[in-house]
């Protein structure tokens, strides 16, 4: 290794950097847009959902069950119908998600014999979506029968009941469950592990594709000096990029920081190190320019968001999967961000995954540089 | 370093290269001595450039070995790189550097001091007439000029051995004179030269010229001595309807053989002085009368052409 020659080809990447500032820009607003894109889109809470009701008996205890729903968050009551047709029309073209049918009939039985029936209609394009919102309207039916029950034995001059095991529920880490908590950090792994192969996937094959390669090998610049002269500059825009979406995920998305920045900026820089180091593998082993994109691609987004942990759990993986996750970086960057995010860990639980994350530096810049000939074939 | 480096600057035993089934360079022997222009010659896909790089230590034979300046090329090529400037026909500039950036990357990668550079960049920048020109990007350098700054760019550690693959390919004749005279400059300090070239003109200029054919080295000699391989003398003939003279002479006895070249016919014949007669009355025979025969010198092209044909027959 010679300082210089690593130093002449960071000043010559650089250089390339510097006079083509299309690609830099775009490579600073990828993750941007990419944040945005998924920080938005990707939410799993359900709530105000666009709810029709029918209520056919229009009565003082009708509307009172209406209220419940009214009053809640998680429904939006948009529509008031006045006939059965309107219902395939509103669910069809999906200006509702439920509809609740209270018959003519709704409150005399409930007087009568202590019971009675709603219908109750949901959109099961979507089957988990419709099984939250059947879960939702439960609750509060539920909530509407306690109190009705109460309120008869109450009469009955029994007022005080005692249920045998009641559940005192409480999430810790994400209390308030909100989806976004657990997206972004995961997010923020998953849109870097792509960043940063695309940084380098180019840069080597580059040379190739422009014949300076041919030269280059003429000279007495060694693989190591060329690949970490290439890597260093690439190394400082993709913490630019780390810092963005960090930034983004704190102010925009508010997402509550626990844990140590300065751990979570060393782990990312230690993470950025395996992907800059994946995507130079891809560099040299590519034959071209259009071909190492098309790799960097397929190599890092799909795996990074299927097999990471970011979305799906990995120990409910058939083993297979749970094998290759090993090999995706961006699996131990997504139990860092979570676990730094929201439980606040050190290294102290982290160690192992920044272990694996050194591992991979090391596993990826070897089969580079092995794979790297200095010779033409 | 072994004392052979100072009698021969690059010494090939049986040098081979395949491509799967094709034969690139075949068993090629080759010496080239310290201080010497030596042009290897040959139409495209003879095997030249092949032949370079594998003397240049960024390809392995499969066959022989090759002792450039003393290293081996495939278990010393680290070293050797050091010693060797090699222009290969697509030279490595970066066309969004300036002059001064592409030079000051190749210092670099060489290891060149900024002291050395500063004390070789006139001299350089002076002979390549690229002064006025550092601030420009090499994208917008002319076919002559972008020759010109890969060339300095090659030369910039001062090299003992230089290789240069087709350097005036596609250069107008007037860089390539300036190219040249260049080299010569190179020469006087004593600097080694190997290049090749498929213009016979060209190799004309080099010291030692070798003759490549389909991976094989036909001749290999100076270029007086190479004349003299020349079987028999050549007769230059200029005619209104070429085709017509052509085909008049092409069967004659006396005619070993016929090829039209441009504007004339060139004819091997045993002796001129015995030809010229029957020659002139076959052509006033067949209408051309005012057709002009003379006795030439046979070129560098001429022998080529003539083992060429030999090596196929």
């Amino acid at each position: 290794m010679n300082f210089g020659r690593t130093w002449a080809i960071f000043r010559k990447e650089l250089i390339h950097i510097r006079r083509d500032i299309r690609s830099l820009i775009q490579i600073i607003l990828l993750p941007i847009m990419l944040m945005m894109l998924y920080g938005y889109a990707l939410t799993f809470d359900i709530k105000h959902v666009p709810t029709a009701i029918y209520d056919q008996e229009q009565s003082r205890v009708s509307a009172e069950f209406i209220r419940r729903f009214q009053g809640s968050e998680y429904f939006k009551v948009s529509r008031f119908l006045s006939s059965y047709g309107e219902i395939d029309h509103l669910l069809t073209t999906r200006q509702v998600q439920l509809v609740l049918v209270l018959p003519f009939d709704f409150s005399r039985p409930l007087k009568k014999k202590g019971t009675t029936k709603v219908q109750v209609l949901v959109d099961g394009t979507d089957a988990n979506t419709a099984n939250i919102i059947l879960g939702y309207v439960q609750a509060v039916i539920g909530v509407y029968n306690q109190n009705v029950v109460t309120e008869r034995l109450d009469r009955q001059g029994l007022g005080y009941v005692k249920v045998p095991v009641t559940t005192e529920s409480r999430f810790w880490f994400n209390e308030d469950l909100e989806s976004v908590n657990y997206i972004v950090p995961g997010l923020i792994a998953v849109i870097m592990t792509m960043v940063g192969a695309l940084l380098t996937a180019l840069t080597v094959v580059r040379e190739v594709e422009r014949g300076s390669m041919e030269s280059l090998m003429s000279t007495p610049l060694k693989k190591a000096e060329l690949l970490l002269g290439k890597m260093a500059p690439y190394f400082v825009i993709g913490m630019v990029d780390m810092l963005i979406t960090i930034a983004m995920g704190q102010f925009l998305f508010g997402v509550p920081q626990r844990g140590s920045f300065l751990l979570l900026i060393g782990l990312s820089a230690l993470f950025l190190i395996a992907t800059l180091a994946h995507g130079l593998l891809i560099s040299v082993t590519s034959e071209n320019q259009l071909q190492a994109y098309q790799m960097a691609m397929l190599t890092t987004f799909l795996p990074a968001f299927l097999i990471s942990g970011f979305v799906f759990s990995i120990y409910l993986m058939p083993w297979p999967l749970q094998a290759m996750s090993f090999l995706v970086p961006a699996r131990y960057l997504v139990t860092i961000t979570k676990g730094i995010y929201l439980k606040g860990l050190g290294l102290k639980v982290l160690w192992p995954d920044m272990l694996m994350l050194m591992g991979a530096s090391v596993l990826f810049m070897s089969l580079a540089l092995k794979k790297f000939v200095k010779k033409i074939r | 370093m072994t004392t052979s480096s100072n009698k021969t600057a690059i010494r090939a035993e049986g040098l081979t290269k395949r491509f799967g089934t094709l034969v690139a360079v075949d068993g090629l022997n080759l010496e080239v001595a310290p201080g010497e222009a030596f042009a290897l010659v040959g139409p495209d896909g003879a095997g030249k450039t092949t032949t370079m790089r594998m003397l240049c230590g960024i390809m392995d034979p499969d066959g022989g070995r090759a002792e450039v300046l003393g290293f081996d090329t495939v278990k010393e090529s680290e070293r050797l790189k050091e010693h060797i400037g090699y222009m290969p026909q697509r030279f490595g500039l970066y066309d969004d550097l300036t002059v001064a950036e592409n030079i000051r990357f190749y210092a670099d990668i060489y290891g060149v001091s900024k002291a050395e550079r500063e004390a070789r960049l006139p001299e350089l920048l002076g002979f390549s007439n690229l002064t006025s020109f550092q601030d420009r990007l090499a994208a917008n350098l002319s076919g002559g000029m972008r020759q010109k700054l890969g060339l300095t760019c090659a030369l910039i550690h001062t090299p003992r051995l230089l290789f240069l693959d087709e350097p005036t390919f596609g250069v107008d004749p007037v860089s390539r004179r300036e190219f040249w005279a260049i080299l010569y400059q190179l020469l006087g300090t004593g600097m080694s030269i190997f290049l090749t070239t498929a213009y016979m003109d060209e190799a004309e200029r080099a010291h030692r010229i070798a003759l490549m054919h389909r991976g094989r080295l036909l001749i290999d000699d100076t270029l007086e001595a190479i004349k003299e391989k020349f079987q028999g003398e050549l007769l230059e003939i200029h005619a209104l309807d070429l085709h017509a003279a052509k085909r008049a002479l092409a069967d004659h006895p006396l005619a070993k053989q016929v090829l039209a070249r441009g504007d004339r016919l060139l004819v091997t014949v045993d002796s001129a002085a015995a030809a010229l007669k029957p020659f002139e009355i076959i052509l006033q025979g067949a209408g051309l009368s005012g057709a002009r025969l003379d006795k030439v010198e046979p070129g560098l092209e001429d022998l080529f052409v003539q083992m060429v044909q030999q090596e196929g027959g």
